[in-house]
Formats: C-alpha cells, structure tokens, sequence
C-alpha cells in the first residue's frame, strides 16, 4: 500500500509559495540585555527590508528545533536593512538561538499580525508601562514616536523589572531618562543591597499616579507579563482613561502566525480573537469582554 | 442524473484502480467498523457503511505533513508540498459538508497550498447515507443531504447507483465509464426520492434544537461555569474529540531530526484544543488550564465561533466524537439539548 503511495506521490512545483517557507537572515549583531536575555540584530539574506509596523511580530526558525513568534523590538524607522529581536532563552528554540553567534543564520517568516495605530496615536499623549521582557515590543513604538518627536505630543514612559539587573536596553532608558521631552519613571520590585538603585522600588503600578494624564488625549499602551494587566488596568481605571484609549499587546502561542492553526484563540461569549491576526496589539475596550484575553 | 448498474460500476472502480494515474480510496470494513482506506478491489468497497473512524479530512490534512526539509549540515532548507492525487469515493453528505467548511478555513486570508493543493488534485464521489450510525444527527444539522461538495454524487437504489454529477473534474471521472452510464429514468428518479424519505427515518438520536439557535444559546451559556464544569468532569482531555472531528483543523508543527541529525523535516501535525497543553506559553502559563474552559472552547468553536467568521455551524452531525469518546461525555446532542431545556 505504501509503495503505491510513492509511485503515485508528486511534488507541487513551486512551493515556494508555502506561507510556511522562511527566508534566511543573519545574525549580524549581539548582546547580552540580561542573565537570560539577548538582543539579536539580524539582516535578511535576500537584502530586503523587514517592513514591519511597531508591534508586529516575527516566527523566528531554527531547522531542527523549530519556530518561536518574537516581537521585533526595532523601529522601521531605524536600521533600515537590519532588525533586532529581543529574545529571553525559555524555550528550544531560544535557547538555542542564544548558543547562536554572529554570522549565523537563521529562519524568519513574517511580518504577522496588527501593531500599534501609531496614526490614531498622532496628535496625542502616548503613557508606555512596560513590565519586564514587554519592553521589547514597546521599544519599537517608543523609537518611532521619538523618531516623529513633532507628529506626537507628551511621551511618558513607566518600565519596571524584577530587579534592577534585569532592566534592559540600558544606554536607551539612560537616554530616555535625560531627554527633556519624555516623562521617564523606573521601578524594580527588589533591589538587593549594595546595588545601586536611583528608581522607585515597588510594583508598576505605583508609577502611575504619579503621570499627568489629560483623560481626552491620552493613550496608554501596556506590555508585560499576563499577571501585570490585570493590576495596571485597575490603575488605569482609577485614573478614569477611557478603555477605547487603552491599547495591549498579548502573548499567545501563535504558532503559524496566519491564523490557522487555532493555537492562539482568545475566547470571549461573542467570539473569538486570533492575536496572530487580530493582534497581538489589542484596543481595550475591543478585548476587555474576552474572558480569556486579560 | 445518469444511472449504472451495480456490476457495471464494480467494473469501473476495478479499472480505475487499474489504470488510472491516482490513487483510488474507499471506505471500506475494518475491525467492524469502517475507514477509509487504499482500494486494491471494487469488492473491499462498502457504500453501505454508517460510519467511519475518521473523517476523509486527512487525505487534504494528513495526521503528519512536511511542510520543510531541512540539511542541517549544508544549513539547507526547500519548502516542500507533497501530494497524492487520489479519487475518494463513498463520503457521506455530512462529510462532504465539512470539506467544504474546511476550504474555506485554508483558503481564508493567507491561503494554505499544502492543504488546498491535496483538495484541488482529488476527486470526491460522495455517497447518499443508506445505513446511519447509533449517533448520527445529520438530519437536524441538515446535512444528512447535500446539494454541493462533491464532483459526483451516487445513491443506492437497489440493482444500481443513480449519478448526479457536481462539477467537470466528475463529469471528466464518469467519461471513464463509457457506456455503462444510462440516463435516468422515471422510475429511478422516484426510487432516489424514496431513498431520501426513508433516510429521515433512520435517525436514532433525540435533537430539541435547531442548528441555527445554537450560536445564541452558546453565547448564553458561556458565561455558566458550572454547566462545563459539571459536563466535562470526566473528561479525559485525550483529544479523541479533536481528532475524529471532521471540521477540526488545529494543528501543531514540529521538526523532526532523522536519525543522522543533519537531516530532518519540519512537519504539521493534528493538534486539538481539548489537549491540557494547547494554549500554554513560553514560561508556563496556560490560558485554557481547566477542563471546563477547554471542554466550552470546543463546543463555542463549533457553534459559535466559526459562524461568526465563516457562516457555518460548525458541527455536521456526524456523532463520531459522540460514538469514540472513552468516558462518553462528548455527544453534542445532550450538551445542546441541555442548552434548549435550560438546564444550568
């Protein structure tokens, strides 16, 4: 039966063509961010752009190990034939693409998914919370929005990390922090003596009362660990800024990135939401009736 | 319709087996009960069957497909779309139904060719349901018929099949039985009819619903947690359900090294929502962790969910999951005939 399976096999030509197919790209840069986290600079072999908007996100391949989905955590409005993928070793493949050196290379498939609405966001206050590794997506939107300084209005940015070791894209917060243009606060829910410490020492959340937030022009944008949502929204909600001007970008387990192969469903009464298509950038008020999404 | 005798018809299989360039496959009898299965022999087919172990959707999604080949060595990889051209004969109307659904899945958005190629390289003969299974619902999910779906469609009405014929890749497989095809007749249009009548009788299972109301009582009864904790208590979490589905697709992808580890490929296979690691994340968390919420996703997947995005109920009535599920708590009919009587 099975030999005459393979007589009758044929091979569809030009398969490439397969939303599956990856494209080479190179690793070209490195750095150590944190005891289990990288930043990797990559450059598609093909010598084309990524062209990716702030928030989308790639599948990162390593044959024989397998694929991840990873935010791209560069601006298109930078490295114009290079990107950067913050990625923290906790997986197969991350693990091993952080045994990877430069001049490796790499699969990608992408860009997928909805990013940021950085032209709704034109004209208005933009408030980033960022917990943890959630910097990385936010970091792309970050650098556009001080790339188009004039197209936006205030920039506040709150950034908190486990410890202060684990604060990452050091020179850039240090940049942030100076600029006089960018409200810029820090905290870290532990600071272990002897380590020196200028920021606020406490949850995330205890950054946000104390932002200027003018309830019309404000959009708060949040990324972090699904524990961090639940506790910013409710500090949000203190503050009374309307659901609408809350934007959220979700980790799921999308593992074809087209919405296929159901993995990253999120479920709610009416319907259900693909963060490989829908998302992973979600507007509140659009995800807030999902018993799953936050 | 057209019409050929029965012993003409076994004529035509045999030498289609014989000579043409696709595999033939068919459902035919095993360990009691039925599957589709290679043909070596008109004889081995039985149009006759209730049921079958699984669903034809694995000829256009098999349970494991490359979708890379990888040299690890060389740090090579070639896409690949492997394809058996095949003419499938006897799928029941249900079945032809969920293909159709399933279609549109692969063919939304980013279109999916390893799946659409398998499709668009078969042929479907579909058969009317003589014998239904124990578990069957077809006939309130209205699909126990079918008016499309398949590119030729045969009814049993005794000493041969009438023929009707659904698009040219059929009417191109029928010219491969020359003359044996007669014209329909009177008679022969009123045994079909007959055939149909008596099918309506045949259903064994107990719906109070109405496929169209079940969007509606899912939304109603999302939010009843002890509804699913109370229907999925002795659930297993095996994903038999997922499996045997004929409108389930999710899958997972993994590679695969060979044995010499430079080479390997990077193959799709079946996955289901019901399995305990299907919406975990990178760092343990888990967005389905309980029983009860994935036991609801599968049900708001079928009745719900996919007709919001594709306007299809889901759920064909085909009764399999209803038929395999060890601890038997998947049948369809009593979570949504609880859903109609209100039960909380």
């Amino acid at each position: 039966m099975k030999e005459s399976n393979l007589t009758k096999e044929e091979n569809v030509e030009n398969p490439g063509t397969s939303p599956y197919s990856t494209q080479k790209a190179r690793i070209i840069g490195e750095r150590q961010m944190t005891t289990d986290s990288k930043l990797f600079t990559l450059e598609l072999q093909s010598g084309e752009r990524l062209n990716h908007d702030p928030g989308q996100f790639v599948e990162l391949s390593i044959p024989g190990v397998g694929e991840a989905p990873i935010s791209v955590t560069s601006s298109p409005t930078r490295r114009l034939d290079s990107f950067e993928l913050c990625v923290r070793a906790v997986g197969n493949v991350t693990n091993t693409l952080h045994e990877m050196n430069v001049g490796d290379s790499v699969g990608i498939r992408g860009p997928f998914g909805t990013g940021f609405p950085v032209e709704e966001f034109q004209g208005n206050d933009l408030l980033f919370i960022a917990g943890g590794l959630g910097i990385a997506p936010l970091r792309s939107l970050i650098n556009y929005t001080l790339d188009r300084r004039d197209e936006y209005n205030d920039l506040n940015i709150l950034y908190g990390c486990k410890r202060p070791c684990e604060q990452m894209f050091e020179d850039e917060v240090d940049h942030w922090a100076r600029r006089q243009d960018i409200y810029h606060e820090a905290t870290v829910d532990f600071c272990p003596d002897k380590v020196c410490w200028d920021g606020n020492i406490g949850v995330i959340t205890e950054l946000i009362p104390g932002v200027d937030i003018d309830l019309d022009n404000t959009y708060a944008i949040v990324c972090g660990p699904p524990v961090m949502y639940r506790f910013v929204l409710e500090e949000l909600d203190e503050k009374e800024l309307p659901h609408e001007q809350i934007y959220l970008s979700l980790e799921r387990r999308m593992k074809c990135g087209i919405g296929k192969c159901g993995h990253c469903q999120i479920n709610g009464a009416e319907e259900v939401l693909y963060a490989c298509q829908d998302g992973p950038v979600f507007n509140y008020e659009r995800v807030e009736g999902f018993e799953e999404a936050i | 319709m057209k019409v050929i005798d029965k012993s003409d018809f076994d004529v035509f299989v045999d030498n289609l087996i014989a000579n043409d360039d696709r595999e033939v496959v068919g459902v035919q009898e095993k360990d009691s009960k039925f599957a589709f299965e290679t043909l070596q022999s008109a004889d081995d087919l039985r149009l006759d069957y209730d049921v079958t172990i699984l669903p034809p959707k694995k000829y256009f999604m098999p349970q494991r497909e490359t979708l890379i080949e990888y040299n690890l060595d060389e740090g090579e990889t070639t896409p690949v779309n492997r394809v058996v051209p095949r003419i499938i004969l006897g799928i029941h109307p249900y079945d032809l139904v969920a293909i159709e659904q399933m279609d549109k899945v692969f063919e939304d958005t980013h279109e999916d060719p390893h799946y659409l190629e398998k499709r668009r390289k078969s042929v479907l003969v579909g058969v009317n349901m003589e014998n239904v299974s124990d578990k069957s619902f077809a006939k309130t999910m209205g699909t126990a018929t079918t008016d499309s779906g398949y590119d030729i469609m045969l009814t049993d009405i005794g000493d041969m099949y009438t023929i009707e014929v659904g698009s040219s890749k059929g009417s191109a497989l029928l010219d491969k039985a020359g003359s044996a095809i007669d014209d329909v007749g009177p008679e022969e249009i009123k045994k079909v009819k007959q055939f149909k009548e008596e099918l309506s009788e045949k259903f064994r299972t107990d719906p109070k619903f109405d496929p169209f109301e079940l969007p509606s009582l899912l939304k109603e009864y999302y939010g009843k947690d002890q509804f699913w904790e109370k229907n999925s208590e002795d659930c297993l979490s095996c994903g038999t359900c997922n499996l045997v589905c004929p409108t389930c697709y999710c899958f997972d992808v993994q590679d695969i090294n060979d044995i010499s580890l430079s080479e390997g490929e990077r193959m799709r296979t079946w996955d289901g929502c019901m399995l305990e690691a299907f919406a975990e994340v990178a760092g343990d968390e888990n967005f389905r962790e309980e029983k009860a919420a994935r036991y609801r996703h599968r049900y708001m997947r079928k009745g719900r969910y996919m007709y919001n995005r594709f306007g299809d109920i889901a759920c064909v009535g085909c009764g399999r999951c209803s038929e395999q599920c060890l601890p038997d708590i998947a049948d369809p009919v009593d979570i949504f005939n609880q859903m109609k009587e209100g039960t909380s």
